[in-house]
């Protein structure tokens, strides 16, 4: 493997960060499983992190190994991005089947993290459309690992504890053009916007909040939902960058008020009906290179959980807390959950999912130690690709299989070499 | 199919990024170099990106039989025919200091052996009158430095030859274009300290298409480049000798 270099990196929200020695392979035959895959860095927290350790950068491992363009099957190198996938197969009339919010997220990560996209009322979790996977072990030895098999569900979820996925094949889903037939609607209140999320019977389905509303307004916002479609959309220009760390003041109080409030009043009372590029549906925020710096020097984090239909309105009352507690963020956002999941550890459980971005300030850690108390409390968990302030207590009412999980990790990785810095924080891999 | 390119030296990194951006078009590929496990996996992620053709084949600077095939695939290949350079080996100055034998086969690599198959292709493109030859020079070859002047040396050759290549190319409508990418974020780079101005293998990539499609003659990727070596061209020797550039 290409000589390791000592590298400072950081989760998505730069809150969190470590050094560690990080390997960068150029080829399959390269990679030799002495620490934790690193992929797109997409992970919020520390879930990518491994201080003071070694791990291994999949980002040149990005080849595509075989497209069958009758089947609909892609198998490609772990450290493709999402993006890239989606890419090169919307020109062939397919696309990956789930894709999360942003394309920047690997197929590696995708996996590690069994990613939920805005379809997962009805198409499940990104790994019940992995066909297989090849996975290094840190014991040494490779071998395809097939649904079905234990390794299958223990990787999935499995936040790479189980070894490095090197190269993954997954199902396509048709895609009759490279655009998307979007509808927004305004929601005025919760009660609406759970209904809308309920009730939409679209293949995509996502509601936007407005963060800062309270009150009668509370959980006020928008649903989107979408159908993938043919046509023509009108193209954005260029890609504006963030080259450097904003100011304190830019997503300060009154700023994030303002920019929801017009948010909001952009989608007229009436509602309104597009054709979008599919890139504007599924990756927004793409669009914008190095969002996360807007939140300055600090940082930032994303409290992620989701609770059975029945505690929906838990959800509110969180909302109410993060709202009065004056760290909304423009990123807020609900979804409706199918049962679909393909690991042991993987997120996704039938009901409703909020996630809300917070700046890193005085407070905020213990507020999403609360929240994720809370969430525990209705019978739901926290996502930890987004976490960095869970308790580690909480963690195996959430995750009722982790026990299992635990077991088939260690028979895995004995030595303990893919541990990472939130398997650590929160004591996954630890017998009570 | 309309355009056919050789990639010569195809596990470079930054001739992988320009397999890819071609793949892409829709281009014919002949990948060449020595590692064939390695071309294969490029070529499958090529043919998957949209490449019409993609063939590999063996060669190596230091054995000019290895030509021979190369020059057929390209008599053989449809549309107009293009190649890209991208061999090159860059020992350590002092492995060289302690083994000048390495001498030779640095400038194989980067000069003798590069421009022996760019002379057996020359008379073929002349005569089809159609074409680009992309060379991969180096901002090393604008001065000799201390921490790598056989390395330099080679380079300094590679643009010397390409440069007088053009002059005789152009005559017959066949484009030369020199390329110097400055700091790239490749193997050969990666763990070193972060140099000023570092640039991708996707943006080398983007900068040799953008500077072919306007018939540039020599690009530097980051321009910066451009402006550093010709200040340090015009230092004196008397000045330049004591700097540790
Ligand atoms: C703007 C934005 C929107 C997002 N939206 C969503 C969403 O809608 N749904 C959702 O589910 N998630 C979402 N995420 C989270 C993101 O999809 C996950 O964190 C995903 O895991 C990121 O992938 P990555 O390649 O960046 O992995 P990293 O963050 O680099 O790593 C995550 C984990 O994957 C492991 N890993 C990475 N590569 C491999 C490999 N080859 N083999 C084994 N383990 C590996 C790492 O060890 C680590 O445990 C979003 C993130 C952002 C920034
Ligand atoms: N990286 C930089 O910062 C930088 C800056 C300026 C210029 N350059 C030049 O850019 C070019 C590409 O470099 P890179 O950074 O992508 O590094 P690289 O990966 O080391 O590329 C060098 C290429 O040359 C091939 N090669 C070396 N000796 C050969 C031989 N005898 N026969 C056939 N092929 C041979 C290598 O093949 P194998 O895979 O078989 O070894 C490899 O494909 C080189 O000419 C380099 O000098 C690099």
């Amino acid at each position: 493997m290409t000589g390791g270099a000592e590298i400072r990196y950081s989760g998505w929200g730069r809150a969190l960060s470590a050094k560690a020695t990080l390997a960068r392979p150029e080829r399959l035959s390269d990679i030799v499983a002495l620490g934790p895959a690193v992929g797109g860095r997409r992970s919020y927290g520390d879930a990518a992190l491994n201080d003071g350790g070694m791990a291994v950068d999949m980002r040149r491992l990005d080849r595509i190994i075989a497209f069958d363009i009758e089947k609909g099957e892609i198998e490609s190198e772990a450290g493709i991005t999402l993006g890239d996938l989606a890419r090169v197969t919307i020109a062939r009339g397919w696309l990956p089947a789930v894709l999360p919010g942003t394309g920047h997220a690997t197929l590696g990560g995708a996996i590690a993290m069994d990613v939920h996209g805005k379809n997962h009322h009805g198409a499940g979790s990104f790994g019940q459309h992995v066909l297989g996977f090849d996975l290094i072990s840190p014991t040494g030895g490779q071998r395809r690992v097939k649904p079905g098999q234990p390794l299958f569900a223990a990787t999935m979820g499995g936040l790479g504890q189980t070894g490095i996925v090197t190269s993954a094949r997954i199902k396509l889903t048709h895609a009759p053009g490279a655009v998307v037939a979007l509808r927004e609607r305004r929601v005025a209140d919760w009660a609406a916007h759970v209904a809308a999320l309920t009730e939409a019977g679209d293949s995509y389905a996502v509601g936007w909040i407005d963060a800062t509303a309270q009150g009668r307004d509370l959980g006020r916002g928008i649903v989107e939902t979408a159908e993938l479609s043919a046509g023509e959309a009108r193209r954005r220009g260029g890609r504006p960058n963030l080259p450097f760390d904003a100011p304190r003041l830019a997503l300060s109080a009154p700023i994030v008020r303002a920019f929801n409030a017009a948010y909001f009043h952009r989608v007229p009372l009436a509602g309104r009906d597009r054709i979008v590029p599919y890139e504007a549906f599924f990756f927004p925020l793409d669009a914008i290179g190095a969002w996360n710096r807007l939140y300055g020097h600090a940082g930032f984090h994303q409290f992620q959980c989701v609770v059975p239909p029945a505690a929906a309105d838990g959800l509110r009352d969180m909302l109410a807390e993060i709202a009065a507690g004056g760290f909304a963020s423009p990123l807020a956002v609900l979804k409706r959950m199918g049962p679909g999941r393909a690991g042991m550890m993987s997120f996704p459980m039938e009901g409703l999912t909020l996630a809300v971005d917070m700046p890193n300030r005085t407070g905020v850690v213990a507020l999403i130690a609360r929240l994720s108390q809370q969430a525990a409390d209705l019978g739901g968990r926290v996502y930890l690709a987004k976490d960095s302030a869970a308790e580690p207590a909480a963690l195996d009412t959430m995750y009722p299989e982790a026990a299992k999980w635990r077991q088939a990790v260690a028979k895995a990785d004995p030595a303990g070499r893919m541990v990472t810095d939130l398997v650590r924080r929160l004591k996954l891999r630890e017998t009570a | 199919m309309t355009e056919t390119w050789m990639i010569l030296g195809a596990t470079s990194g930054m001739a992988q990024a320009l397999t890819r951006d071609l793949a892409t078009r829709g281009a014919g590929l002949i990948l060449a170099g020595r590692k064939t496990a390695d071309m294969q996996a490029i070529a499958a992620d090529a043919t998957a990106r949209g490449a019409q053709a993609v063939q590999v084949l063996t060669y190596d600077a230091r054995d000019n039989a290895t030509c021979d095939a190369l020059v057929a695939a390209a008599e053989a290949a449809a549309g107009t025919f293009n190649l890209a350079v991208f061999v090159g080996s860059m020992p350590q100055q002092s492995a060289i200091d302690a083994d000048p034998d390495l001498i030779a086969g640095t400038i194989t690599d980067s000069l003798s052996g590069p421009a022996h198959l760019i002379h057996r292709l020359a008379p073929l493109m002349e005569a089809r009158g159609t074409g680009v030859i992309v060379g991969v020079g180096s901002v090393a070859g604008d001065r000799g430095r201390l921490s790598n002047y056989v390395y330099g040396a080679a380079k300094a050759g590679f643009a010397a030859y390409l440069s007088g290549l053009r002059n005789r190319m152009a005559r017959k409508g066949v484009h030369v274009m020199t390329v110097k990418p400055g700091p790239v974020d490749t193997p050969m780079t990666y763990g070193l300290p972060p140099m000023p101005f570092q640039t991708s293998p996707e943006k080398v990539s983007a900068a040799i298409l953008h500077g072919v499609a306007r018939r540039r003659d020599v690009i530097y990727v980051a321009p910066i480049w451009r402006l550093i070596m010709m200040v340090i061209r015009a230092l004196p020797e008397a000045l330049f000798k004591r700097t540790r550039f």
